[in-house]
């Protein structure tokens, strides 16, 4: 993104704020990218010929007689093959030292899907997480995010769901990464062998904040070639879309926007559900998926960001930590995937809906059990072998260090009823207790 | 606001989807202009006139739009195209049919018919020439569906007309003429099967609007029992997310006692629309024999669809709706969700800079939202027929705060209120709606009482009354158990507790996901309820707080098997049985007649 030679540049600014600039122009379009002094900008109001750009790097030291040259089109990515493997910053640019890439020009964040040519989603995507598969198994063509406190390893769980899913792509979109964690998920990828196909978008707590409002738009324009033109399964990580918020909030804030909840632009639900909407099974087989995270500030789930999110998306993923066992668990009862319904018993063993539901169920029994014994009421004999039950269940399918196929995790399920349960307490339909049920376990 | 010359104007100001263009002749309010901008025609809407500048919002993406661009004018409002062959369509929120469009990605500026212009529709005139008619008189009909689909006198005639003729039974185009009328000056109107209006107008064409008064029937057995709606009823269901919305509205649409469904998915998840168009061209109508598809409108605006285009669908659906009634159908209309229209008009004011009410909504959020509610009813027709709208819009309330703007302005209009609740869907009592907030206002219009005590019997209501006390009565007795522990309360309180869980497991709980559950007829939430409360009245004999308890749970358990099966079927009669001879085990009656024979 050079300027060009026969480009008009503009030399003074009428008003500077903290994050625009604004100068008399003419001949320029909505959204359109300009360069002010080298950096980065774009068109957010045009009133007459006052033109005001976002400048993404903010507008610290930048003078009133500035050179400004507008690009003439919107934010553009370079999409081609060529894209596997490698890392960029939030204009598209190599950041791994690479060469630029060469491929056709693309504006982002494009049109939406119509929706009568949507499929419905319907592949299983196996993680061996059973946490996720067993009790809220994802679909291609899903949006879902982490609920995740900011000391959670929340990151870690969606490498590894990334890299055990059978996704032809990989695209990493990370906002506001730390720069730990973005060579965290470098070497994770690099050790797995999946550099190829993984591709990486990221702004780190490094670079300035604005710009992380680029980072889903250009993952998604990527996801879009690969699952639209090469009909490609492709998985999109967003992480931290909390932090894109925030972006989101500081750039309304200074535009003199009105806040509505919790300080966000009134437009919050509309802006993110631009992004997750995104998540589409394309009628020619491609798809595109987004697993995200929403960082909680104290686990409130009230706050207009997971809120909105949760409207959004379907479904949402708690990690939790089992102090029982000493391990993260995905919390079975504040979990939920939308659309499980359409896999599960279907693409996976009939007595899945079945198990996942008596093993949820004897979990809460076993909560109860716990309530009990905190305040100081005595256990029945059921209590307590619902409680042996809880740990091991925890343990073996709950954590996210489990790594087994969905048929294992059925397994392990009945044999942890068997293991503390008669068939009646357990209540499953007696075809699949004939079946199923492991004896002498 | 008709006039010959266009005005036209140019683009001077962009600020996201609001476009400030100087016009060069009158234009009013609400208008609809066209934005030239390459080789596209971008749709907008006059929102606010200061002196020579119009302030449009634009219906799509403005990316790359520059001042100094062509904008013509058209003279009229927002309108939609009126006319058979609508039903089983899926429209945007402009009524752009939108399987007529090509390719995957819908493309900015590209507008299609709502209607067929080739197919021939069988007419048979119902008027006659001579006859006076006024707006809103039946000309004749067409079948749409095995609907009987009425061709009116254009909505916006005024004054009364003469026929002058009407076409001959046979088959024609929309386009083609099936009547000439003339006014009282002498003027003759060619009428075919289309016309039009604008969205924003509320169709008027009908005698009076009396108080409903007639139950429609849902098949959900919260709703129809405690807190019934009406036919041109008004209702809204809020609920944090997770807690069920969606399921409810889809099963009330495909059980309410409609001729014709219309769904406007406003703002609302794509996926989740998708299920609608798989699901409905497969569903059986039992009304119809036909397929559930048939008899319903879809208008999808997506939440990543253009955000004033999302405001406009809730009026576009409305108004299709107010066609089909002035039919003299039967019109559901189930609006998910009005909070994103709400969020859609924040935006716009935002970017006006208009001065924020609560929440940064605009201060007449409220009388937008009521004005709207106030458009569904029940109307008598000049020819005496009858049509109805019943509108049941969901709110998503932020962070499940039942007190926030739109859920309060909501409360204000609507009659209906189906609030549901997350402690009981995160109990799994599914329909998650709370027996004890929600409320049907109707229940106390003397006109719906009428009616409920001819169908369902003079102690129907009552009955109502005295289920939602012992729901009360048992929340309290479940609150002071908690309190004071199961054994430092008298029995009579789990007695009472328990009485309430019964009338919730069996009249208030409901699978929606089974086939015989799902839906229950009136004939038998009258049985179940009047089983339920003759267990509620009987005197029962117990001696520890745990056999209350276990026995309940066994009445219940009955119960729900007598939910699950066939109707007065022989199983049904059997757990009927079964439960009869439980309850005989701990009558009073039923130990003193032992004592007696002792």
């Amino acid at each position: 993104m050079k300027s060009q030679a026969f480009q008009k540049v503009y030399t003074k600014l009428d008003n500077i704020t903290k994050a625009t600039v604004s100068l008399t122009a003419k001949g320029v379009g909505y959204d359109e990218m300009a360069i002010v002094n080298g950096r980065m900008a774009q068109v957010v109001k045009i009133m007459g010929d006052q033109v005001v750009l976002q400048v993404f790097s903010g507008t610290e030291g930048i003078p009133t007689n500035a050179e400004i040259t507008f690009l003439g089109n919107p934010p553009q990515i370079k999409v081609s093959d060529e894209l596997a493997g490698r890392f960029f910053n939030a204009y598209g640019q190599p950041i791994d030292g690479g060469p630029e890439i060469d491929g056709e020009i693309r504006d982002i964040g494009g049109p939406s899907v119509n929706p009568v040519r949507r499929e419905q989603p319907s592949q299983l995507i196996a993680t061996g997480i059973a946490g996720i598969d067993l009790n809220n198994s994802l679909v291609s063509g899903q949006k879902i995010p982490f609920f995740a406190d900011s000391d959670q390893p929340y990151n870690q769980v969606m490498a590894n769901v990334a890299l055990r899913a059978k996704a032809d792509k990989i695209i990493l979109g990370g906002m506001g990464l730390s720069n730990d964690d973005y060579l965290y998920f470098k070497q994770v990828f690099d050790n797995a062998g999946a550099l190829d196909r993984i591709i990486s978008f990221v702004n780190t707590t490094e670079d300035p904040p604005v710009e992380r409002l680029l980072v889903p738009d250009m993952a998604l324009t990527a996801a879009e070639y690969f699952a639209v033109d090469k009909n490609e399964s492709v998985l999109v990580l967003l992480t931290d879309m909390t932090l894109y918020a925030d972006a989101l909030s500081i750039v309304s804030n200074r535009m003199d926007q009105i806040p509505s909840k919790d300080s966000m632009p009134g437009s919050l639900y509309s802006d993110l559900a631009r992004i997750y909407e995104k998540a589409v099974q394309f009628p020619t087989g491609g798809s595109i998926t987004i697993i995200a995270v929403t960082t909680l500030s104290g686990g409130d789930i009230t706050h207009a960001i997971p809120d909105n999110t949760g409207y959004i998306t379907e479904g949402q993923l708690f990690l939790r930590r089992d102090t029982e066992i000493g391990k993260v668990i995905i919390d079975p009862f504040r979990s939920l995937s939308r659309l499980k319904q359409l896999v599960i018993g279907k693409q996976t063993r009939e007595d899945h809906p079945q198990v996942m539901n008596t093993a949820v169920r004897l979990y809460a029994d076993a909560a109860n059990a716990r309530t009990k014994l905190e305040n100081g009421f005595d256990l029945t004999d059921y209590d307590e072998r619902a409680l042996n039950f809880a740990r091991d269940y925890s343990d073996k399918l709950l954590a996210i260090d489990v790594n087994v196929d969905t048929d294992t995790m059925l397994d392990i399920a009945w044999e942890l009823f068997a293991k503390y349960f008669s068939k009646a307490e357990v209540g499953i339909r007696k075809d699949l207790v004939d079946k199923y049920w492991k004896e002498n376990a | 606001m008709e006039k010959n010359d266009k005005t036209t104007g140019t683009v001077t100001g962009i600020i996201a989807n609001l476009v400030v263009v100087d016009v060069n002749g009158p234009v009013g309010q609400n208008e609809i202009c066209y934005i030239l901008h390459n080789q596209e025609r971008l749709m907008a809407e006059v929102i606010k006139i200061t002196e020579k500048q119009a302030y449009v919002q634009v219906f799509e993406n403005t990316r790359g739009l520059k001042p100094g661009s062509k904008v013509e004018f058209e003279g009229h409002m927002l309108e939609v195209t009126l006319g058979p062959g609508m039903l089983s369509r899926n429209y945007d929120g402009l009524q752009n049919d939108l399987d007529k469009m090509e390719g995957v990605f819908l493309k900015r500026g590209e507008y299609t018919d709502p209607l067929d212009r080739e197919k021939k529709w069988h007419f048979i005139p119902l008027a006659s020439e001579g006859d006076e008619v006024i707006a809103g008189d039946w000309l004749g009909e067409v079948e749409e569906n095995g609907m009987p689909h009425r061709i009116m006198v254009p909505f916006k005639l005024q004054g009364s007309y003469i026929v002058k003729s009407v076409a001959k039974e046979g088959d024609y185009t929309v386009d083609d003429e099936i009547a000439v009328i003339e006014s009282t000056n002498g003027e003759s109107i060619s009428v075919n099967m289309v016309q039009k209006w604008p969205v924003k107008i509320p169709i008027k064409t009908y005698k009076e609007k009396p108080r409903p008064f007639k139950l429609l029937e849902t098949g959900v057995r919260c709703i129809d029992t405690l807190n019934p709606i009406t036919e041109g009823g008004t209702g809204f269901i809020p609920g944090p997310f997770g807690t069920g919305k969606t399921v409810l509205q889809h099963a009330i649409s495909k059980q309410a006692e409609a001729d014709i469904v219309i769904m406007a998915a406003c703002g609302e998840r794509a996926n989740e629309v998708v299920e609608i168009f798989k699901e409905f061209p497969e569903l059986d109508d039992p009304r119809t024999g036909k397929k559930l598809i048939e008899r319903t409108i879809i208008v999808a605006n997506t939440s990543n669809m253009p955000v004033a285009a999302r405001e406009a669908s809730v009026y576009t659906a409305m108004t299709l709706g107010e066609y089909y009634r002035t039919m003299g159908l039967k019109v559901l209309l189930m609006a998910d969700s009005t909070s994103r229209w709400a969020q859609a008009l924040r935006e716009m004011s935002n970017r006006m800079e208009e001065l924020p009410g609560p929440d940064a909504f605009p201060m007449d959020l409220s009388a937008i939202i009521s004005n709207f509610y106030s458009r569904a009813g029940f109307v008598r027709l000049n020819n005496g027929k009858t049509g109805s709208i019943t509108f049941i819009g969901t709110v998503s309330p932020a962070g499940g705060n039942l007190k926030e703007p739109v859920t309060e302005n909501t409360r204000k209009a609507a009659r209906c209120f189906y609030g549901l609740s997350q402690d009981r869907a995160d109990s799994k009592r599914y329909p998650a709606i709370d027996p004890i907030d929600s409320y049907s206002k109707y229940l106390e219009y003397p006109e719906l009482q009428e009616t409920l005590s001819k169908t369902l019997g003079e102690q129907w209501l009552s009955n109502v009354l005295k289920a939602k006390d012992v729901l009360l009565r048992g929340r309290e007795a479940n609150e002071q158990i908690n309190i004071l522990g199961d054994d430092g309360v008298p029995i009579d309180f789990h007695e009472r507790f328990w009485k309430a869980e019964l009338i919730d497991f069996v009249i208030l709980q409901q699978d929606a996901f089974d086939q015989i559950d799902a839906s229950t007829p009136l004939e038998r939430q009258k049985y179940m309820l009047e089983k339920v409360l003759s267990i509620v009245d009987a005197q029962f004999n117990f001696n520890h707080f745990e056999e209350v308890g276990n026995f309940f749970k066994r009445v219940i358990n009955q119960l729900k098997q007598m939910n699950y099966s066939e109707f007065k079927s022989e199983q049904f009669n059997n757990f009927e049985k079964e439960l009869d001879d439980i309850l005989n085990e701990f009558s009073i009656e039923a130990e003193e007649t032992q004592q007696a024979t002792a």
